[in-house]
């Protein structure tokens, strides 16, 4: 078994009309072992761009934290919040800084720019960015996610239903996953502001 | 020879850095160059000043590109500005190797005034003999920045430095107005240089740098379409033979 799928994750992010959705699992595992039901894989880098770490929970924690002192450095430096853009081509950097001992991680960003354009994207653990315009998927449940998402997901969603359709979108992913699962969280960032909702899933 | 005296630059008894100072003077000994910051872009000019007729000024350079967004001149020692010249690529390259995007003028400034600071503190070496004049456009607009021997730094509308920079910032205290636009400045800039010039002035003796903020085309980077860039020799004899 690899080492990306030892603690079992089901991330997605996915672009709306002037919003993006980003959401993921909250199992933590050693392998078929659940250890935890509420572990973070998303975190919020700025009010506006949000990342999902998959991969090693270690790792998840270790990147974050670098990520965390990275962009306040940037917002000391610099006086302005970091774009999302702006954040996965550091981030990418940062991946392929440890090329050859890399993080066991695949991120996705989601986030909205300046001018409240949806940005999101996925990254493989050496930094290679795959931006995409409709939605984004990493984790054990990947496949499943690529299924869900290629029949929910159309162009033009408002907030609201955006969550709807994310929502089902994971939910349906993980139940078919045992890897990933024990509940749910979903950020929906708005020019207005993020909406957090927490879902309740199967917990078996 | 004193074993104390690592350091060239210490603190004489009033408090002043004489080493600082007497970079300041080699500053003030070299060609005039201005800098004004119109309202869609940039323009800095200075003399090329040669001391023999028989030097063939087209191979000199007293301006230099740091990247697309961000361009330098000076006044005082050439082969310093080339160490700095080398110093600010570097940086805004790595600055883009992080980002993908060119540096904000204020970080390629602070990132200079950094390395000057340096050499007024450390051992074995002496302070960089010159003054910068930095012309950038970023997402804040159009940006000019002086940076001096000391590594202090300074945001300015117009201004001059070098030889004749206490006439030259008079007069352009009395023609600078915020709303003038970019071919206005370049004339400007070159009149102030014009105003304490030895000799005939002509497109071979003069060096004029400019930066425009392109308006925004909606889904396109500002960033993109502003480069900084030298005028040719044709160019500056047109705004030449316009002033005569």
């Amino acid at each position: 078994m690899s080492i990306m799928e030892y603690c079992g994750a089901a991330i997605v992010a996915m672009v709306g009309k002037d919003c993006v959705a980003i959401a993921s699992d909250k199992r933590l595992g050693q392998q078929q072992l659940t250890v935890d039901m509420e572990f973070q894989k998303v975190f919020p880098i700025t009010e506006r761009t949000y990342i999902g770490l998959s991969g090693l929970a270690t790792d998840v924690k270790t990147l974050h934290d670098r990520l965390r002192m990275r962009v306040n450095l940037y917002k000391h430096r610099e006086e302005r919040v970091i774009e999302p853009k702006t954040f996965t081509h550091l981030l990418s950097h940062m991946l392929y800084e440890r090329r050859f001992g890399s993080y066991f991680i695949s991120p996705v960003v989601a986030g909205l720019d300046k001018n409240n354009r949806p940005y999101i994207c996925a990254l493989d653990t050496i930094g290679c960015i795959d931006s995409s315009s409709d939605f984004v998927v990493c984790g054990t449940a990947a496949t499943n996610l690529y299924g869900a998402c290629e029949s929910l997901w159309e162009p033009d969603l408002g907030p609201e239903e955006l969550f709807e359709t994310i929502s089902q979108t994971l939910l349906s992913s993980i139940d078919r996953d045992a890897m990933s699962g024990w509940g749910a969280v979903v950020h929906i960032i708005t020019p207005s502001g993020v909406i957090t909702r927490d879902l309740k899933s199967r917990m078996d | 020879m004193d074993r104390y005296s690592f350091s060239l630059t210490t603190f004489s008894p009033n408090g002043k850095l004489l080493q600082i100072e007497h970079a300041l003077a080699a500053v003030g000994n070299g060609s005039t160059s201005v800098g004004i910051k119109a309202a869609n872009g940039v323009v800095v000019a200075t003399e090329k000043k040669t001391g023999s007729s028989l030097i063939d000024v087209s191979s000199l350079e007293h301006m230099a590109m740091i990247c697309d967004s961000i361009g330098m001149v000076y006044s005082g020692m050439g082969p310093d500005f080339r160490v700095l010249v080398n110093r600010a690529r570097k940086a805004a390259q790595t600055y883009r190797r992080t980002y993908m995007e060119d540096p904000p003028v204020r970080i390629l400034v602070k990132e200079l005034a950094g390395v000057m600071q340096e050499f007024t503190q450390s051992g074995g070496v002496r302070p960089f003999g010159v003054s910068l004049l930095l012309a950038g456009v970023d997402d804040r607009g159009p940006n000019l920045y002086q940076v001096d021997p000391s590594g202090s730094y300074f945001p300015w509308k117009a201004t001059a430095i070098g030889k004749n920079m206490v006439n030259s910032k008079t007069f352009l205290e009395k023609r600078f107005n915020g709303d003038m636009e970019l071919e206005d400045a370049v004339y400007t800039a070159i009149l102030t240089l014009k105003e304490g010039f030895e000799g005939q002035m002509t497109e071979q003796s003069i060096d004029v740098g400019i930066i425009s903020t392109i308006p925004a085309v909606e889904g396109e980077d500002t960033l993109k379409q502003s480069k900084f860039q030298r005028l040719t020799q044709a160019e500056i004899k047109d705004y030449l033979s316009n002033i005569a």
